[in-house]
Parts: structure tokens; sequence; C-alpha cells
């Protein structure tokens, strides 16, 4: 059977493509003509303007690059003269998404998605649904960019000044990243951050691995209530173990330092560390017991049939193999020391104050934008976090393909 | 070869009955097994288990009373509150010796502080009066040292107090010490009440041998050298006001004989203790503070948990706060109400991304998949920041608006600093741990249910909200549960953008832990909290089950 072309039959112009082009137009006309205090003048502009690239699209629907460009370059103009560079970046925002929806009408775009036998009711409610997903992915998302813009400022707010919005160069200065590469105040938690959270990830991980292992084995007395301890680090609000914490820790410490001679910055570090090991514990038990899952057994047994001794079993036949996930794993676990801030601030002294922590008494007390420029490099960090866990999982699920089940 | 066709047990290799073999090596199999998690365990059982658990015994303790006015309390538990009077001049009495030594080791504030929790105003009353304690003292120690001048030289002192036998109350002395100070008050002090003149002045033994343990331990110096406190002066007037004590000391030949002997001829001063504390402040003698010492003696107490739901201890039994106190009920319900509106904005903005994330050719999933791990993976305190650059009055929304001109300049919204801004915030913090559980819910459910549905003559909404939906129910169930159980434990957000009426519990905790001070009521509170979250913990593991709990999809 060959596969059948449909056709999908194309809207009408003045019934369906020009009301449409022309009202979502008028939405932008209404809230552009707004900003001088006349809504509806700028709607009546909008839905003529609306009318006339829908027309346009049309008659020129094989040139749809060439005219959606043209729209763009026309609004952006309109909105250079009228007012400024900022006017004229909405301009041509506006107009791509004018050309672009006065085309995905005309074309019938619309319809591509959705079966040939949909009413339109059921394609209105799918392309609203659609758009109504596509708002929430904006919600999740986009709080994230004014961060980052705002990381550029060259003013010491919070807030975008005029000439941020303007375009202008003297709007902008890599000025806050540099008050975060060149200041004590910055790198002094950076380098604390970066010594406390690697110790806890070894400390979870390597613990974390052995204890996952154990927990895989076929007879394992007590499972639920091992896991239920274990993993309650997750479970108990930070809010509640830092405070535990702050109350056993601090004479733990007092200890220490009276009765092993040990000095109160180290003190405080050994202090810090193991507290976000234990934190990061159950994440590190979680995705390593997730990959053990998938583990083929029969490999140990080949293994040990062939004579290996069960610790090199273990590091050349099962390890490689739960790799992916022990990395994971362990990339949790730093993030939640890295990320960490309750506790470290009831449990550690200004000495392991981590960047965290900065940046919280930061937010609380607002001072610089320098703030922003930490969380930037953070998001940074995090994209190539979340890079090399997406990587891990795809090679830990092309192993386990590979593997008889 | 062995023939196994004889009755019998059926025999491993090696000869052993094939059961007991079975169960050997299982038995093995279990302590490998425990072995390879023992250490974990260890691990989260101290750093973590324990320090909960003495967050549990803290909510609960409540040492402190009893460990610095240990005299007082005992003498205290005959009194009847219920009289309408003050306690008897015996209570006063040992109240200053226990107030002589509380202040010495400066511990009194603490008391006060923690019995001013219940009664306001205690705490001023402990500190100013503990400062005054050496006035009282000094009036016995003037009259003692004008009548014989040898009472104001401290080897004096040390020759008339030490001898043998007396180390039972040297060691109780020291017990004392040490509950009070929280140090163990070890080593050699260098003196040992006798046993004689513990007999004969047992007041001023007691009060010399507490100075004397002070002295060598804390404060590193001789004893012999050193001049007693005032307190040990006003313990021997004490004693001499005891008639059958004076008599004692006429037919006394031990050191300092003649001493003591010349001081019980003179006048002591007929100072009270009693008028001592009603001359410091008068609200030594109201009932209402010794009703507060009463209730508040024992060593545990219900008292802050009590307070965690805006009740207090009293004299009568469990009463209500005052009107103004109240806030803690207010609160838990507040951050209960908060959470659940987290929640349900979770899931309605979850649901419809995890639907799509679920019904998408995997390839485009895994792309969109990206933007709910995004902010999952970015740090908590970037994403507090970004809501903060959002949402104040000169943020981001607000400019935008104004800009636009929707929003008067001049009338620009609050959302920050209040309930809405905690609401949008942690909505944005929390929602992708309700659209992961959700999708991996969705993911098992076939598409062709809904086909079939369909092809059954169900509309979309029908095939919806009686086939799709109920299959879903338990991602819901998992997704919610995770947010609010994280929700009601937050901390950083509410402080950060929650203001005055958006935080939560956790934030009066925290503000218990490091401004006020009140520990206890900080670990009561989180003890009720933490009760709360491990009922819902239990749920979730009901309904999902822990192992099921996946990370990223």
């Amino acid at each position: 059977m060959s596969k059948i072309e449909t056709t999908l039959p194309r809207p009408d112009l003045f019934r369906f493509t020009m009301p449409l082009t022309a009202a979502l137009a008028a939405i932008f006309g209404f809230v552009g003509g707004n900003m001088v205090a006349q809504p509806w003048l700028g709607a009546v502009i909008g839905a003529v303007v609306g009318c006339a690239i829908a027309w346009v699209a049309e008659t020129n629907l094989d040139k749809r690059t060439a005219v959606r460009w043209g729209v763009i370059a026309i609004l952006a103009l309109a909105g250079l003269v009228f007012g400024n560079l900022g006017t004229a970046v909405s301009g041509a925002l506006i107009g791509a998404v004018l050309g672009w929806a006065a085309y995905w009408l005309a074309n019938s775009d619309y319809r591509s998605s959705v079966p040939i036998y949909y009413t339109p009711g059921q394609t209105l409610w799918h392309n609203t649904f659609k758009f109504i997903c596509g708002l929430i992915f904006f919600f999740l998302v986009a709080p994230l960019i004014p961060v980052m813009w705002l990381s550029f400022n060259a003013e010491d707010f919070f807030t975008f000044t005029p000439e941020m919005l303007n375009f202008q160069a003297e709007g902008y200065s890599l000025k806050h990243y540099r008050d975060f590469l060149g200041t004590d105040e910055w790198m002094v938690p950076l380098k604390n951050s970066l010594i406390i959270a690697p110790i806890a990830t070894v400390i979870s991980v390597s613990l974390g691995t052995l204890a996952a292992i154990g927990l895989s084995q076929s007879h394992v007395p007590g499972r639920r209530a091992i896991m239920a301890i274990l993993i309650s680090p997750m479970i108990v609000p930070l809010i509640i173990s830092a405070t535990g914490m702050f109350f056993f820790y601090a004479p733990l410490g007092n200890w220490m330092e009276a009765n092993l001679g040990l000095s109160q910055s180290f003190v405080g570090f050994v202090k810090v560390i193991l507290a976000h090991a234990v934190l990061g514990i159950p994440f590190v038990i979680i995705t390593v017991t997730a990959t053990l899952v998938g583990f083929d057994r029969s490999l140990t047994r080949a293994a040990a049939s062939m004579g290996a001794p069960p610790v090199r079993t273990f590091f050349q036949v099962q390890m490689p193999l739960i790799l992916p996930g022990v990395i994971s794993g362990g990339l949790f676990a730093f993030i939640t020391s890295f990320d960490e801030v309750v506790v470290v601030l009831f449990v550690g002294s200004a000495q392991q104050q981590t960047l965290p922590w900065q940046m919280f008494t930061g937010l609380r007390e607002q001072i610089s934008p320098t703030i922003l420029a930490a969380a930037s490099i953070l998001v940074a960090v995090s994209i190539m976090l979340l890079a090399t866990v997406e990587l891990l999982r795809r090679r830990s699920e092309r192993l386990r393909g590979l593997s008889p089940a | 070869m062995s023939d196994t066709t004889d009755s019998g047990p059926m025999l491993a290799a090696d000869g052993t009955p094939l059961k007991e073999s079975l169960g050997r090596a299982l038995r093995r199999q279990k302590i490998r097994a425990l072995a390879l998690i023992a250490p974990l365990l260890l691990f989260v059982l101290l750093t973590f288990v324990i320090p909960i658990v003495s967050m549990l015994v803290r909510s609960v303790e409540n040492q402190i009373v009893s460990d610095t006015l240990p005299g007082t309390i005992a003498a205290l538990s005959e009194w009847d509150s219920t009289q309408g009077d003050a306690p008897s001049e015996d209570v006063f009495q040992n109240l200053f010796f226990d107030m002589f030594n509380a202040a010495e080791a400066k511990e009194h504030t603490k008391l006060g502080t923690r019995l001013n929790y219940e009664n306001t105003g205690l705490a001023s009353l402990f500190r100013t009066s503990g400062r005054s304690m050496d006035d009282i003292g000094e009036v016995f120690q003037d009259a003692i040292e004008d009548a014989d001048a040898r009472f104001e030289d401290g080897a004096f002192w040390y020759e008339m107090m030490s001898g043998a036998g007396g180390d039972t109350l040297l060691a109780d002395r020291r017990t004392r010490w040490s509950a009070l100070t929280g140090d163990n008050m070890s080593g050699d002090v260098g003196f040992a009440p006798s046993q004689d003149i513990a007999a004969l002045l047992p007041i001023t033994t007691a009060a010399y041998t507490d100075f004397a343990i002070w002295t060598a331990i804390e404060d590193e110096d001789i004893v012999a050298e050193e001049d007693p406190w005032e307190a040990v002066y006003a313990a021997l007037a004490v004693d001499l006001r005891d008639p059958s004590r004076v008599a004692a000391i006429a037919s006394y030949s031990g050191a300092g004989a003649d001493a003591l002997q010349a001081l019980t001829a003179t006048e002591m001063p007929d100072l009270t203790f009693t008028e001592a504390f009603a001359d410091l402040d008068e609200d030594w003698v109201s009932p209402d503070v010794w009703e507060t010492v009463q209730v508040y003696s024992p060593n545990y107490t219900p008292g802050y948990f009590l307070n965690s739901v805006d009740r207090e201890l009293t004299i009568d039994g469990v009463e209500a706060r005052p009107e103004n106190e109240q806030l803690y009920i207010k609160l838990f319900g507040r951050t209960l109400w908060m959470s659940l509106i987290i929640t349900s904005s979770c899931i309605l903005l979850g649901y419809p991304v995890a639907w799509l994330l679920a019904n998408l050719p995997v390839r485009t999933a895994n792309v969109l998949m990206i933007l709910v791990l995004l902010p999952f993976w970015t740090s908590l305190l970037v994403r507090t920041s970004a809501w903060k650059v959002l949402l104040q009055q000169q943020g981001v929304i607000n400019e935008l608006l104004v800009w636009l001109g929707f929003v008067d300049d001049a009338n620009r919204l609050i959302l920050m600093n209040n309930s809405t801004g905690t609401i949008i915030a942690m909505t944005h913090i929390l929602l992708p741990f309700m659209i992961l559980p959700l999708y991996s819910v969705m993911k098992t459910i076939p598409p062709t249910y809904l086909r079939a549905a369909k092809s059954l003559g169900a509309t979309n909404w029908t095939a919806f909200w009686r086939v799709y939906f109920p299959q879903s129910v338990p991602g819901i169930g998992a997704g919610s549960i995770l947010v609010f159980i994280l929700a009601i434990g937050y901390y950083i957000t509410p402080e950060i953008v929650g203001g005055t009426d958006g935080v939560f519990i956790s934030n009066r905790i925290a503000y218990h832990i490091s401004r006020s001070l009140n520990w206890g009521l900080a670990a009561a509170l989180g003890t009720i909290l933490l009760v709360l979250v491990l009922a819902l913990y239990w749920v979730y593991d009901q309904i999902v089950g822990i192992d099921n709990v996946k990370l990223g999809g």
C-alpha cells in the first residue's frame, strides 16, 4: 500500500488568515500603543499592519523566507524611526512573530501535527495546549535570562538601566565578573566551596557505592529499614538536619579542638565536610542502585568462574559497567554540597564561608550585582554538569542495551 | 563415590548436609552484604541520625534549672504555690548560695534567659541580682572580720577547713560544679574538707569546698593563698545562727577553734536572705516568679512543645498563651496552606508539560526535557536571585509593566516580600520535582488506551478523564508528596523573597537558632515539623516506594 498523499485544504484569506493575523497584530499594537497612552489607536494600526502582512503572505506563499525577513526589517525600521534601538529590537521581534504567524496560518501549518480527521475545535485545542506548554517552558527557563543579562550591567543595580535596554555599549561592562574573579570576598568562598564539595563527594561516593552494591545483593536482612535510614538525609528537611547538626557538631567540634589539638579552622572544615557528605549519600545510593538493577549478575559469576578474586572482579568487571551511575551519583552529591547553604550556615563558621553562603548573605542584604555574575557562572557550570549527566545516562543505556537482560 | 540413594539427608560435595551447606552459603552472603553496607550505615548513624536524635532530646531537655539552682529546687519542693505568698527563708538561703556559685561561673544569665521564655522579665531579674550576690555576702564578711581579724586570712581558712574524711563531700560538690558549668571539673583541688568541720559547720564547709574547687580548677590558683568568697562568710554566719552548732563549737578543739569560739560571742547581722533578695528586687518575693521556677524545675519538660503550639505550662496546668504572643499555630497553618498552594500550582503547571513530554517523539521530548532539567540543575540560590531580580518593586516585571504603560509608576505591583513572592518563586523551583515523577508515570501509560477509548466513541474529554487521568494519578500522588515535603521544609527562598508574610516555620526555627537563641523551642518546632514530614514520607513510601525514587528522568 502506498502512502496516500493528503493535501490539506488551505484556509480562506478573508475569513481565516487575515482576521487572525490582524487580531494578533492588534494585540501587539495595543501593547505598543499603551506605551504612549494610545492603546486603541495602536490596536487599529496593528490590525491594519496585520491585514497587510496576511495579504502579502497569501500572495507570496513560496517566498516565505524573503517576506518574513522583509516584515522583520520594516517593523524594526519603524521602531527605530519612532523610538530608539530598544524599540527597534522589539519591532524586529514582533515582525518575526507576525511573519511566522501569517505563514503558519496561510499555509495550514497549524494542522500539520494533528490527524487529518480533527475538527477545527480539536485543532484549536491542540494548538492552544501547545501554546500553554510553551508558556510553562518559558516560565521554567526565562527567569534565568535576566540574571545573565543583568550580570553585564555597568551600574551597581539589580535593575535594567535605559542604556542596557537601548543596547548601548556604555550600559554594559564586565566589571562584576572582574569583581567576582578579583576580590577575596568572592574568591575565598569559591576556594572553600572547591575544597569542601570534592572531599564531601569522594566520601559519599566511596561509601555510597559500596553500600549500594551491598544493598543490591539478593539477601539483605532489613533492607527496607536500612534503605530508609540511608535515604533519610534527603527526606528530612534541610532546616531540621541543620538544627540537629548544629546541636551535635558544636560540642563535637569543641571536643576535637580541646582534646585532639586541632585548629579551629580545620575542625570547622571537617564538620562541614562530614555534614555535606551525609547529605549527598542518598543521591549516590539512589543512582547507583538504579544502575545496579540493570547489571547482569552472570558477568561477576563468569569472572569468578575464571578465577578472578572478588576485588578484581569488582574493579575490572563491575566497576566499568556501573561507572556512569557512580559518576552521575557523584555529580548529584557534588552539586548538593556545592549548592548547599542552610547546613553550612549553621555548622560552619566564617572561615568556611562557601559560595552559596556568600550569595545568600549578599541577597539578604542586597549588595552588588556581583551576585548575578556568580549566578551566571554557576548556570554555566550547571549546564556543563547537566550535559555530562545526560551523556553518561545515554552511555549507560547503550551499555545496558548491549548486555543481555 | 558415595551412594546418595540411601535414606538420610542429601549431602553436598564436602559431605555436609545440603541444607546446612546452603544455609551457610546464605549466611555468608548476608554477612558480606551487611559488611558492605555497614561503613555507610555507621557513617549516616553517626553524622546524621544521632544529631537528629540529639535535637529531639533537646526539645524536652530542661536540666538547666536544677543544675543551676540545685539547693533551691530541693527546698522549693515544699512550697505550696496556692497559698499566694513567697517561699520560706530556707528557699532564699539556698537561692543565695546557688546564685553565688552561678554568678561566679557566669551561668545565672543563661538560666535567666531560659526562664525568660516562660515569664518575661526573669532575664533581667537574674542578670541584675547575680551582680549583687557579693554585696549580700559582704555584710556577713565585714561582721566576721570585725569580730576576729584572722578570718581575713586565706591560709587560716584553709587550715581550719582542711583535713581528712570529707572526700564524699568534695566529690559531691564537684559533681554540682560540673553540672552547672558543663565542664568535667576534674583535677587536683589541693584541698579536702575535714570530716569534723563538715559535721560542725555543714553549710560553711560546703561553701568553702565550692570555693576551693573553683579556685583550684577554673582559676588555677592555690586554694590556701586565696581569700574565700563572700558566700563562705555568709555560710558561716548561717551556721552560727543554729544554737546546737554554737553549743558544739564550744567543745570543738580542731584548728581555728578559738577563733570560732570568739565568733560565737559576737553579734552577727540579723539580715535574712528573704529581705536581702526583696531589697534587690521586689519580684523575688512575688509568687509568680517562684511558680515559674517550680513549674520548670523538672529535668524534662513539655514546655517547649506547648510553646510551639501557642500553649504554656502554668502551675494550674496547660493554658493558652496571651493572644498577642500566639504565633506558631498560625505559622504552621500558613506553612501547610502555602505548601498546598505551591503543590497545586505545580500540578497545574506540571501536568500539561509532563503529558507533552510523554507523548512527543523521544528525540523532541529529550530536547524539551533539557528545559525542565536545566532549572533543576541550576543552583537554588541562582533561581532565588533570579526571582528577586524579577519580582522586586524595581524589578524586571514591574519595569516591563511600567514601560508598557499597564502599571502606573507610582503604583508598582508588590510581588515580593509577601506570600505571593514565595508562592511564585517556590512553584518555579519545585516544578521539576513534579514534572519528573509525572513524566515517568505517564511514560508507562500506553497511548493505545486513549485511541481505543476514542474509537469506542468517547469524546476527547471523556477519554482523558475516564481513561488517561486515573492512570496518571499515581504520578500526581508521588509528585505532590515530593513537592509538599520539600515545600514545608523550605528555608532559603522564603527567607529571601518572603518578607514577613511569606515566611515558613523553618524561618522561625532558624530565627530561634541564630537570633533569639531559644534552642529548645527551635528543637521542639523542628521535631513537630519532622514528625509531619515523616508521616508524609510514610505515605509516599506506601504509594511509590522509596527505592523507586528517580532522579533526572
